[in-house]
């Protein structure tokens, strides 16, 4: 089982999320999307969100589709309203230095090594 | 006026007639929209879902639904002045009605065509427009019907089986 504990040291990220749960949050996939209805369509339960997009609707997004967390990368911060949202919906939010393309190549490796 | 239906390979060509033999509703809820209100969108979605979760619907129906009706108030608050949904709920199936109060659609077979958008700068900078919302909304419900009149308005029904 790999979690997002484990992986956020990875990236540098740093936890938006006044989050209690998050070391339990397993991760089995990713997805990198900025547009919801293709995320809405075909990102999958359990599957980390890489997005740069930082408004309200991603929150019912990842809500809707069973998104434990979304990580914003090159230092996006959403604001205080989203970040309250998310923690109502427990999501996790998360930001990184790291560009999108980084991250995810980080997180694919994480994955898919032993 | 246009029409369309769509239903999925196992209703085909019961559509109206499935619509037509739908009981009394167990319990009914209703919501309301207002136009460009991307701050409340997914409030009826998640409602939906949760008083399906309690009724022990299984999770892949749940994610449908919930996909299927985020999509149908994403297209009501971005596209048209308003309106409401009427929630439902049968013993074996939940029936969700989109009345919105216009413009209405052109032509729904090109609106229902992957890619195609008539989104202004305002939606596509809420991450949607990029003509994927009546596919997905297709995708994931059994029966789908469209009455829609230019200037007018637009009625979406989803029918969605719970087993």
């Amino acid at each position: 089982m790999k979690t997002l504990k484990e992986f956020l040291p990875l990236i540098d990220g740093k936890i938006l999320t006044g989050h209690t749960g998050f070391d339990k949050i397993e991760i089995t996939s990713g997805y990198v999307s900025d547009l919801l209805s293709d995320v809405m369509g075909n990102a999958k339960e359990g599957q980390l969100w890489i997005t740069i997009m930082r408004h309200l609707n991603i929150i019912a997004v990842a809500s809707l589709v069973g998104l434990p967390a979304v990580v914003f990368p090159k230092n996006i911060l959403p604001d205080h309203t989203v970040i309250a949202k998310a923690n109502e919906e427990n999501i996790c939010l998360i930001n990184s230095s790291l560009s999108t393309f980084e991250i995810a190549g980080i997180l694919y490796r994480f994955l898919h090594s032993k | 006026m246009s029409e369309y239906w769509f239903s999925q390979p196992e209703f085909e060509g019961k559509a109206l007639e499935l619509l037509n033999v739908l009981p009394t509703p167990e319990f009914v809820q209703n919501f309301e929209l207002d136009e460009k209100d991307f701050i409340n969108a997914g409030k009826a979605a998640a409602k939906i879902k949760n008083a399906l979760k309690q009724l022990g619907v299984v999770p892949a129906v749940l994610r449908r639904v919930a996909i299927a009706v985020y999509e149908a108030e994403i297209n009501i608050i971005a596209h048209s002045k308003g309106g409401k949904i009427k929630c439902s709920y049968y013993h074996n199936c939940i029936l969700i009605v989109f009345d919105d109060y216009g413009p209405g659609m052109e032509d729904i077979e090109q609106s229902i065509f992957p890619g195609y958008s008539t989104a202004d700068e305002l939606v596509r900078e809420m991450g949607f427009g990029a003509g994927m919302g009546l596919p997905n909304i297709k995708k994931n419900c059994d029966i789908l019907h469209i009455i829609s009149e230019k200037g007018k308005k637009t009625i979406l029904e989803i029918l969605i089986y719970f087993g």
